[in-house]
């Protein structure tokens, strides 16, 4: 064994100026990183896309994310658990020619090209996005209400429960080469919140073609609920009489459920669901019941007990 | 193996220290120029703490380093890398409380009881004496008691890998990497081992 003196390991001058800066070293840094991320805070013209001239706050006064954060901060895992890298591993992703296959208990199975879906009359709609790991955007969609497409199928009485299917294309998707989660993505929502007028299929967003990196050709979003129920790039739609098991279910059940309502008084298990970060802001704010649209969609849940069922 | 040069052996703790403060300059321009992510707190976040972790791994690795591949001025860095462990770590804790919390102590409490936090919380408390009694002259009077004190590393590390571990989503790799080498790391310490690999690597030279 090498035995060393202690005062041999650190010189005596570097250790005292190191005691000093330990010191103040804290205080600086974190003065200096408020700086910085205030500096961000301010709300300017520029956080539009360019060439939007739509309104630039949601119904509560919350200003729009800018089209920068919401296209370089993606959880999609078919591609990255890195959120700022999604948007450079989509460049190759091939959406064109895209069909989306509605099938299942309908009266009238029907496939539909992505330019089919035009004749549902996309419209802007600005929702709030909470994510379940804690962070939230304000994002204007441009889509078509999900009722519109299932009028079309006409679900029979039998149908109860409506399946959503990702693309399986582990050629591009990189992450679907591993076992990561169970590929391709599944979500699916009860057929009450799937009609349900503020459930919207995502062709676009700041009035432009949806990017890759936000789930392009076409997205589901539910505002109401957790990020990751908004799945992305779907193939299928089935109607069927069973509560479909989602891709977040099969990894973990007791973690994310298949409900998934924003809910700020049902935490994750490993942590708290009270508050969440404005992308883009700084301080903390309180997260809202059913994430503000709790007057809309409140009396689907009449009766259910939301903490078993979250 | 061994590395004779005097001059090495002046330059190698600088550079030690500069590489270890060279994060926070780097961290303050990176916010500055707003590249810090959609979300830079919690990038600041992740990076102070991540840094911290990757610190308290180097300090582990000096003593392997030295006693199986005679590489001597690793020891002279050892205490130096764990203070600065403590640094981000404290400035990690910092962050948490002023940036994220905003000081709101009913939050930040009902935060501190989850598994993850309250992890990272012991994690961070068990490092300060270490960090304290790291300077003179708590090495001359603790004595032998200052090795057993300073063995409580081996435990902060499990727990700062286990901390990283619980606030992933499934699927994330990254922080089972660093306790698989913080394991192997110990490992090398286990006396049958390290004789083993040290007679190896004498044997080569």
């Amino acid at each position: 064994m090498i035995k060393i003196d202690p005062s041999e390991i650190t010189p005596k001058h570097l250790y005292l100026s190191r005691r000093q800066f330990i010191d103040s070293a804290g205080a600086a840094v974190v003065g200096a990183l408020a700086l910085a991320a205030c500096k961000g805070n301010v709300p300017t013209v520029t956080t539009a896309a360019p060439g939007y001239t739509g309104p630039t706050s949601d119904e509560l006064g919350a200003p729009l994310t800018s089209f920068q954060d919401i296209t370089n901060y993606n959880n999609y895992y078919e591609f990255s658990t890195n959120k700022e890298s999604v948007a450079n591993l989509v460049t190759d992703f091939p959406i064109s020619p895209w069909s989306i296959q509605v099938s299942g208990l309908v009266k009238d199975p029907k496939t539909y090209t992505i330019e089919d879906l035009q004749k549902f009359q996309p419209e802007p709609r600005i929702y709030r996005l909470r994510c379940v790991e804690a962070w939230s955007m304000v994002i204007p969609w441009i889509g078509f209400p999900l009722h519109k497409l299932l009028d079309d199928v006409q679900p029979t009485s039998d149908a109860t429960y409506v399946q959503f299917t990702s693309i399986y294309d582990p050629k591009n998707m990189p992450l679907q080469g591993s076992n990561l989660l169970n590929w391709p993505y599944v979500e699916g929502l009860r057929l009450d919140e799937a009609m349900h007028d503020l459930t919207l299929m995502v062709t676009g967003m700041y009035r432009e073609d949806l990017p890759k990196q936000d789930g392009a050709p076409i997205r589901l979003v539910v505002p109401w609920k957790y990020g990751f129920k908004g799945i992305k790039a779907i193939v299928k739609i089935e109607l069927v009489n069973f509560q479909p098991d989602s891709t977040w279910m099969q990894a973990a059940s007791n973690e994310y459920g298949f409900y998934a309502n924003v809910n700020p008084n049902v935490d994750h298990p490993r942590w708290s669901q009270a508050t969440e970060r404005r992308i883009g802001e700084v301080a903390r704010i309180k997260t809202l019941m059913f994430n503000g649209y709790e007057k809309e969609v409140a009396s689907l849940y009449v009766g259910m007990d939301l903490k078993k069922n979250f | 193996m061994k590395i004779q040069s005097k001059i090495f052996d002046q330059w190698f703790p600088i550079l030690v220290h500069i590489a270890c403060l060279l994060p926070i300059p780097w961290l303050i321009l990176n916010a500055w120029q707003g590249n810090l992510t959609a979300d830079p707190i919690r990038a600041a976040l992740l990076r102070t703490g991540k840094i911290a972790l990757e610190l308290l791994i180097l300090s582990l690795a000096c003593t392997p380093l030295n006693n199986i591949f005679g590489f001597k001025p690793a020891l002279r860095v050892r205490r130096a890398l764990g203070d600065y462990s403590f640094l981000y770590t404290s400035l990690h804790f910092a962050i948490f409380v002023s940036l994220d919390y905003g000081f709101d102590l009913q939050l930040i409490t009902n935060e501190l009881v989850r598994p993850y936090a309250l992890v990272g919380l012991i994690a961070g408390l068990l490092l300060i004496p270490l960090a304290i009694t790291s300077f003179s002259p708590w090495p001359k009077r603790l004595g032998k008691n200052w090795k057993r004190l300073h063995n409580l590393v081996y435990g902060i590390n499990l727990l700062a890998a286990l901390h990283f571990i619980l606030v992933v989503k499934q699927g994330v790799v990254e922080p089972y990497l660093w306790l698989i080498l913080i394991i192997f790391l110990l490992v090398l310490r286990l006396p049958p081992i390290r004789h083993f690999l040290s007679g190896f690597f004498k044997h080569q030279e």
